[in-house]
């Protein structure tokens, strides 16, 4: 798009103005979700107090609406190119748009009765949730430092108001501020870094600057700069040490519905974007991102883990889990550099996002199930879950091995690709980056069983055995969950051909080299 | 052409931003230290459009203001709710949640 501006400016001569072409049918996921997102702020404007579910209910058709157009184009095939290359809707933007609308759809399950029932302004809740997922749908596909950056902010300032969303509690408030402070400061940064990179490269195009990375700027000290610094910011949203300090406070704070959609759909956005800049545009430079990945990837999964083990919240513990389950993703974009490591790379990057975004959205449903009852958020009070909510504690239990990773529930095909992909690459750094996942899975498996553990075997804590009413709308949530959980373990090659398409992503850069 | 020195004011003001988003204890100077980060950006693009020839840079640069505004928008919303409920706007006392 703006590569080609000059140019156009020169031809248009005096005002003559023409539009670039337009392909409704790739643009139709952002036009269903932009149309919603309007139609959600008419209902609430002109809808009297106890009509507000009217709005959780039009954002949930409206994420499954968005759905269908995903679906019309992955039947075409063919990708898209719009605007000289900025919006680009391949194999890997449909995947991720599916992951993200999905995760969203199910967020709003957990959120109906959550946020109903907690008095906090439903209209425009949903109205925030549904321009988040917008911006992560533009994310999937933005292929221009422009497009990535609108992309970020478009999903990270609804997230900025949802995590500070009960705004007279004091946590609340705490929770928002500090996500956004440290969001805003790491968005700087980046473009600090875009800045530098694009007065090296001439170009805001992810496949112009990989081609001049190439080149002579690439080699200098400018280029690595600015690489590190853009990367840095998405090091942040995917909450990779030492940038993880906001997580644990802003998901106790936040409302739990948005803790689960900030922990997993807006981590994906940012390793979507993280992807598109490593695979696309700086790839040639594998000495520079390579050794980052690799120490952001170790300590990220150590830290996380190590601090997960002294959690007696069940949040905060999920906090670090999610902190510790980044650093799993980021690991093979430290050998992503090494000669034909990168489609392995994408691979299990995507199967790992798809299959943590089932296993995690999950587990939240069961938090805020059980959290209704117990008023408590400390893992004590799981104690006994299992004498009277025995379905409660088989999924939890499911999503809990499958997030540490044992066969055959989700997680270990998540971590079998990691593995895979760490290994392929030749050399001791991807050997000594697989002996830490190792140690890594073996010591989560710890704090995982543990509040297992504390469900079926402890007694519990007041007595108090009444069972649990479970609301339809989050039982669903954990009913789809638990289910996609288990069939991408049973049936890895369900998951498994999604990654597989969405290598696409580095085939069509490497195409243009 | 003067790209060094453009190039140099940038860097000064991003060093400047920094420091104060890690020193400052006030919300409003920690968002108005951010904004001296986007300011260093907003030259660095300009100068280096000018320089490549190219008007990629200075569209880029209308983005970043823009955006800037309805970031700086939420902060204000963010602190001014901190505000009310504790009357002050000290960073030092957000600190509920440890662990």
């Amino acid at each position: 798009m703006l590569a080609a501006l000059p140019t156009q400016v020169a031809a248009a001569g005096a005002g003559s103005f023409r539009s670039p072409p337009i392909d409704w049918h790739a643009f139709a996921p952002l036009v269903v979700l932009a149309g919603v997102f309007v139609l959600v702020l008419l209902v609430d404007l002109f809808t009297a107090e106890h009509q507000k579910w009217l709005t959780s209910t039009l954002t949930g058709i409206g994420m499954l609406g968005a759905l269908i157009p995903v679906l019309t184009l992955a039947v075409d095939g063919g990708d898209r190119t719009m605007f000289g290359g900025a919006f680009v809707v391949d194999d890997f933007a449909l995947v991720m748009d599916a992951v993200f609308l999905v995760a969203g759809y199910v967020t709003v399950l957990l959120s109906t009765n959550a946020i109903a029932e907690g008095d906090y302004w439903e209209g425009e809740y949903y109205q925030m949730l549904l321009a988040s997922v917008l911006g992560m749908v533009v994310m999937a596909s933005a292929r221009d430092l422009v497009s990535i950056f609108v992309a970020l902010e478009l999903l990270s300032i609804p997230a900025y108001l949802l995590a500070g969303w009960r705004k007279r509690e004091l946590t609340g408030n705490e929770a928002g501020l500090k996500y956004y402070l440290m969001g805003v400061f790491a968005t700087a940064v980046m473009l600090y870094g875009m800045s530098l990179i694009y007065g090296g490269t001439g170009s805001t195009l992810l496949v112009e600057i990989g081609r001049r990375m190439d080149g002579s700027f690439g080699a200098t000290p400018v280029a690595a700069l600015g690489i590190v610094f853009t990367l840095v910011g998405f090091a942040f949203k995917v909450s990779a040490v030492p940038f993880h300090n906001w997580a644990p406070d802003t998901y106790e704070g936040a409302p739990t519905p948005v803790t689960a959609f900030l922990s997993v759909a807006s981590k994906a956005a940012g390793f979507v974007a993280l992807m598109e800049l490593v695979f696309v545009a700086f790839y040639g430079r594998a000495d520079v991102y390579g050794p980052m990945m690799w120490i952001l990837a170790a300590a990220t999964m150590t830290v996380g883990n190590l601090i997960a083990l002294r959690q007696t919240n069940i949040v905060r513990l999920f906090a670090y889990s999610s902190v510790a389950q980044a650093g799993f993703i980021i690991a093979p974009l430290a050998i992503a550099g090494s000669r034909g490591s990168a489609p392995d790379a994408i691979r299990a990057i995507v199967t790992y996002a798809i299959i943590y975004t089932a296993m995690n959205l999950g587990a939240f449903g069961v938090i805020i199930a059980v959290s209704r009852k117990t008023r408590s958020g400390e893992i004590a009070s799981w104690g006994g879950l299992f004498e009277y909510a025995p379905g409660l504690t088989a999924a939890m239990t499911v999503f809990l091995f499958a997030l540490a990773g044992i066969p055959p529930l989700g997680g270990w095909f998540a971590k079998f690709q990691v593995f895979k992909a760490v290994l392929s690459a030749a050399g001791v750094s991807g050997a000594a980056l697989a002996v830490v996942i190792a140690v890594n899975t073996v010591v989560s498996l710890y704090y995982y069983a543990g509040i297992a553990r504390v469900m079926w075997f402890e007694p519990v804590p007041d007595g108090d055995r009444t069972p649990i009413r479970i609301q339809p709308a989050v039982g669903l949530a954990v009913v789809l969950m638990a289910g996609l959980t288990i069939v991408f373990g049973f049936i890895p090659g369900t998951v498994a051909h999604f990654g597989n398409v969405a290598t696409d992503l580095f085939a069509a850069a490497a195409g243009t080299r | 052409m003067l790209l060094n020195e453009f190039l140099l004011l940038g860097a000064v003001l991003f060093s400047l931003g920094v420091y104060g988003v890690i020193v400052r204890r006030n919300g409003v100077a920690v968002l108005m230290a951010i904004e001296l980060i986007l300011n260093a950006v907003n030259i660095n693009f300009i100068a280096f459009s000018a320089m490549n020839r190219d008007l990629g840079g200075q569209v880029f640069a209308l983005f970043v203001i823009a955006i800037a505004a309805a970031e700086v928008g939420v902060g204000l919303a963010i602190v001014l709710a901190i505000y009310r409920n504790r009357r002050s706007v000290d960073l030092e006392a957000v600190d509920l949640m440890k662990g």
